[in-house]
């Protein structure tokens, strides 16, 4: 289904100025996916006794891109952070509920959250490389998996950067320090990096906040690139980001999932007074 | 406060900053400079034939063809003073009873004090110990005994209420009226031709052994006992070290235990290092029984309980300043959390962790209390690495203090401690060096 302002019944005379600057571009079809990739069921995450996400209820459509938008503190970042297990690193957070990845348990017992990490990818809000070349930055996760031919890695490393559209810019200096690149390209390289480990999903955690528009322009033309092949979350602050890039938006505020629904329908048509108030800037 | 007091403070504080930083510079001057002058004393000086009769026959180092030149010139100005001195016996033996034994003593005193000038004197026996076979080494060593000749030192002990004053009397008024009167001005006059001075560069003291306690000699035993014991400390101390930061840092639970440990580092790190001596020496030695006695093995594991809270320290801070967001993006890609540490955390860790080695293995090599009931011995030769286990090795930090204090001959070879002093501070300044040159590099390297 194509998810434009027609398809939505949504007349652009229904919309105000302000709505009219979230209406998504025409995108390319996507050939399968659509079933839920990974599913939230009465899922809450909590730091200690404070209850950070709040039985949450959300199915999360493979090869789509999901958006997560909402005002700062409102644990869009954590319910995130929670799908490939990044919370662990906070001491004291525990979930109830369930939150299931191909109908697995993320949290189960006997969940290896090493394996799942390897599916479920992860690019952060500050570009992270390692303080290593390039080549090495990308070849970490594959060489980690146990890949050690070095034809094979280069074969991946050139693969990855390709993907994200970094090759053409890094193929011949692939051995410079990583830090050495703009942070455009840094973030690039995390996604390629990522992407070289071949995960399933891709979380990309407010990906361009600290990039300048230039370079987010670019990351975004990324994730449409992405789009269709991989399943995208992506946390962000902006909202034009959100409506530009994604099919499926999500709308947190204070740990509760207000609203969930197609982008176009939920910048234009919002069915929830808050979400209204939110997207037309009454509070942010 | 107005514009221009806050500007003249400004400048106050930074002339305050400037004079500090300069009377800092001015004072590790004073220090270094004596230090310095007189330790490169120890290696370049004016030395006498008698220097380099002793470098050819305890170190068969020298031309022998040049050499036996120098010892025939020297022979032969002292020719004239060897047969003063027999003339002189011949004399003695006409003399009658009283006088005889009035000269006999003085002329005993002459004869030792030539015997620290020239050697051994023609009808001596062979001297058993080495430092008695050659005369003096070093020319301004030289000019202090030709004094000791010439003058005789006595105390003068007339006024009760000061402390007893020296003064200087001639030796050549004892012998008024005979023939020996002549021979002080002689070997004032030939002092040059019988000793041959000559400026020399003398780099055996690095890489010597001594000789007769450090009488003659270099101090390489020393320089290799401090390197043995610096390395072996860090052999144990680095890996356990950074085991334990990485320990405190990634997995221990923050609790009761793990800040009692904590705490038990910070305290260790504040214990006298005499008492490490003493815990070595009770522990490793006596109840452990690592070595029979002393050994750089002792020694090492002593010094290396002593250094390991700072190690530990440097390292846990060291991992701590690795940024967050390394970890995640090594975990985000499915590693592991050992994993992580060993290729991504401690390479990144690595400036900092190899900075508090180094000034670690600094420390290690300047210690002196911990290894004196571990594994300094005041006098002995370089030992071969298998000894380590069993043998105790002389030591820089530990020799320096002997020399200073407890050696029978201090007095004789100040330059050997200077020596010493220069070795050891050159090896501490190397060591901090190559850390900062190391943690330049690597921090470039990581920078990119």
């Amino acid at each position: 289904m194509e998810l434009t302002a027609e398809t939505l019944g949504i007349s652009q005379k229904a919309g105000t100025a302000v709505r009219d600057i979230y209406l998504p571009p025409e995108r390319k079809k996507i050939s399968g996916g659509g079933t839920p990739h990974v599913s939230a069921k009465n899922f809450s995450i909590y730091y200690g006794e404070f209850e950070a996400v709040k039985k949450v209820n959300a199915d999360i459509l493979s090869k789509y891109v999901t958006a997560i938008i909402g005002p700062s503190g409102c644990g869009k970042s954590t319910f995130l952070r929670a799908i490939n297990r990044m919370n662990d690193l906070i001491p004291n957070s525990h979930t109830t509920g369930a939150l299931l990845f191909d109908g697995e348990d993320i949290y189960g017992k006997f969940t290896d959250e090493v394996l799942l990490r390897k599916k479920i990818g992860m690019v952060f809000q500050k570009p992270n490389p390692f303080p290593k070349s390039i080549f090495d930055n990308i070849a970490y996760g594959p060489r980690l998996h146990g890949i050690k031919d070095r034809k094979n890695l280069e074969g991946i490393v050139e693969k990855s950067l390709r993907k994200a559209a970094l090759w053409d810019e890094v193929c011949d200096r692939l051995d410079k320090n990583a830090l050495s690149l703009s942070g455009g390209q840094q973030q690039r390289l995390c996604v390629a990096r990522t992407l070289a480990v071949e995960p399933e999903i891709l979380l990309l955690d407010e990906p361009t906040s600290a990039l300048d528009p230039k370079a987010t322009a670019k990351i975004e033309d990324l994730i449409q690139e992405l789009r269709g092949s991989y399943t995208i979350m992506i946390v962000t602050h902006n909202m034009q980001q959100a409506s530009r890039v994604s099919d499926y938006t999500m709308f947190f505020y204070e740990g509760v999932l207000v609203e969930h629904a197609p982008t176009a329908q939920l910048f234009t048509n919002p069915k929830d007074s808050m979400t209204e108030d939110y997207i037309t800037g009454r509070f942010s | 406060m107005n514009l221009g007091t806050r500007k003249l403070f400004d400048r106050a504080f930074t002339a305050l900053g400037f004079g500090s930083i300069a009377i800092m510079a001015m004072m590790l001057l004073v220090v270094l400079a004596p230090i310095v002058s007189k330790g490169i004393s120890a290696i370049v000086f004016r030395s006498t034939v008698e220097h380099r009769k002793m470098i050819y026959s305890e170190f068969h180092r020298g031309d022998r063809v040049s050499l036996e030149k120098e010892i025939a010139a020297s022979d032969a100005a002292r020719r004239p003073l060897y047969e003063m001195l027999s003339g002189f016996e011949a004399e003695l033996s006409h003399m009658d009873e009283d006088k005889q034994q009035e000269y006999k003593a003085k002329y005993d005193q002459l004869r030792t004090a030539l015997r620290a000038l020239l050697g051994p004197l023609p009808g001596d026996s062979e001297p058993a110990l080495t430092r008695f076979k050659y005369g003096q080494n070093r020319w301004d060593k030289a000019e202090e005994k030709l004094h000791d000749l010439l003058y005789e030192k006595q105390w003068d002990y007339s006024n009760p209420d000061i402390a007893a004053k020296e003064y200087y009397v001639s030796r050549a008024v004892g012998f008024e009226g005979t023939s020996l009167v002549r021979l002080f001005p002689y070997v004032e006059k030939n002092i040059d031709t019988m000793l041959l001075p000559e400026w020399t560069f003398y780099w055996g003291f690095i890489t010597d052994s001594s000789v007769d306690s450090h009488i003659f000699g270099g101090i390489w035993p020393e320089i290799q006992g401090t390197f043995f014991l610096a390395i072996g400390a860090m052999l144990f101390a680095f890996p356990l070290g950074v085991i334990a930061a990485v320990y405190f840092t990634e997995y221990a639970r923050e609790g009761f235990i793990t800040s009692l440990l904590r705490s038990a580092n910070s305290t260790l790190a504040g214990v006298p290092s005499i008492v490490f001596g003493l815990f070595g020496l009770a522990f490793f030695i006596n109840t452990l029984k690592v070595s029979e006695s002393k050994s750089v093995l002792a020694g090492s594991l002593t010094l290396a309980i002593m250094i390991l809270p700072t190690i530990i320290r440097a390292a846990e801070e060291a991992i701590l300043a690795v940024p967050k967001t390394y970890r995640e993006a090594s975990l985000g890609l499915g590693s592991t959390k050992w994993n992580t540490i060993v290729t991504v955390i401690l390479p990144a860790a690595l400036p900092g962790i190899l900075t508090g080695g180094v000034i670690s293995l600094g420390r290690a090599a300047g210690e002196t209390a911990p290894i004196i009931f571990t594994a300094a011995v005041s006098v002995g030769s370089a030992i071969g690495l298998a000894d380590v286990f069993s043998s105790p090795t002389p030591a820089l930090s530990w020799n320096i203090y002997n020399l200073a204090s407890e050696h029978e001959a201090a007095a004789e070879i100040r330059h050997v401690q200077y020596g010493m002093v220069l070795a050891l501070i050159s090896i501490v300044l190397m060591l901090n060096l190559s850390a900062i040159i190391l943690r330049a590099r690597i921090s470039k390297k990581l920078k990119g």
